[in-house]
């Protein structure tokens, strides 16, 4: 992309390199990589809020405990309007999806730090778990009459089987567009942001244009970062709710 | 010789793909614009359908980052 004789050397796709941290340069199955990392920092974030928010069950809650509250009832009543008040038993799965995708997004943004939801590998991982746990559950609630999820009863009847074919189509797409949505949308801002750091450097006098430029990109990348953590935990909700409800 | 027009023809039409994020960006704008006018004719029942605009935002961005994904196949992957 870049050439070598002087111009643009931007490599905005660099920063998604996985490597190995403890030397080394083969990543295998259980090689400690700066994916394994910043997944791990993802990790201990949420515990941080949710412990040290819980810890001082404070009638009159302090900030840290606010928050904390805050997130688990706006996931709480997520749940229970979008899936229907029988879902509230799938809420910690909900709540645990929703805060490891959020901290990993969200951590990803400090500067030098690595994105783990900017990788298919890890998103397809969160959407299969999503889609077979939801799959499964609709057999074993309803039986064969999860079937009917994809019979339009509404239509008519010559449209069905046309209808149902979509409806199939749609059903298994869900997984694809679930992950790379989000990994999608992690990668190409962070490249992008990378691209406009790359101007600066390039620009030389002028390089307070780019920067401005990029301090504006970098809060709609917050907004992206907290948005997409929402919508990949709404569409759990929704698929959630198929699940449940499989009848139009 | 052949190596390089493989790789123009895998640059053109990761440029190609591109043309998808307009029918994304029609898309959400479609969205968020209806979900605003009926907001402003009924305020009050604007915050109850939030949830429906981040869903139909998120379909209809589907598409455009599946053009994104056929572009960056193009530039690595072929």
């Amino acid at each position: 992309m870049a050439d070598a004789n002087g111009g643009l050397n931007i490599r905005p796709m660099d920063q998604f390199e996985v490597r190995p941290l403890f030397g080394g340069d083969t990543v295998g199955m259980f090689t400690i990589t700066n994916v394994t990392l910043w997944m791990a920092l993802a990790v201990v974030s949420v515990v941080l809020l949710m412990v040290v928010g819980s810890r001082g069950r404070a009638l009159v809650p302090t900030r840290s405990q606010s928050v904390a509250e805050l997130t688990y009832s706006f996931i709480y009543k997520m749940v229970e309007d979008v899936s229907g008040k029988d879902a509230v038993r799938f809420f910690p799965y909900v709540m645990t999806i929703f805060l490891f995708v959020f901290f990993s997004n969200v951590l990803g943004l400090i500067p030098f730090a690595f994105t783990p939801t900017s990788h298919i590998a890890v998103t397809a991982v969160l959407a299969l778990a999503v889609f077979i746990t939801v799959t499964v559950l609709g057999f074993v609630l309803h039986g064969t009459s999860f079937l009917k999820l994809f019979w339009v009863d509404s239509a008519p009847l010559a449209l069905r089987p046309v209808l149902a074919l979509i409806e199939l189509i749609s059903y298994f797409v869900r997984p694809v567009s679930h992950s790379i949505r989000l990994a999608g949308a992690m990668m190409a801002g962070h490249a992008v942001a990378k691209v406009f750091a790359g101007f600066a450097a390039a620009l030389g006098a002028a390089f307070f244009i780019p920067i401005l430029a990029v301090t504006a990109l970098y809060a709609l990348e917050l907004l992206v970062a907290v948005i997409q953590a929402y919508v990949f935990t709404i569409l759990t909700c929704v698929y959630l709710k198929d699940a449940l409800h499989p009848h139009h | 010789m052949e190596g390089d027009l493989v790789q123009m023809g895998a640059y053109i039409g990761a440029g190609l793909a591109c043309i998808g994020m307009g029918g994304a960006g029609i898309g959400v704008g479609h969205v968020a614009g209806n979900y605003l006018s009926g907001a402003l004719r009924n305020p009050s029942a604007a915050p109850g359908q939030t949830a429906f605009l981040f869903i139909g935002i998120a379909f209809a961005e589907a598409l455009g980052i599946f053009s994104f994904l056929v572009a960056l196949l193009l530039m690595f992957a072929v």
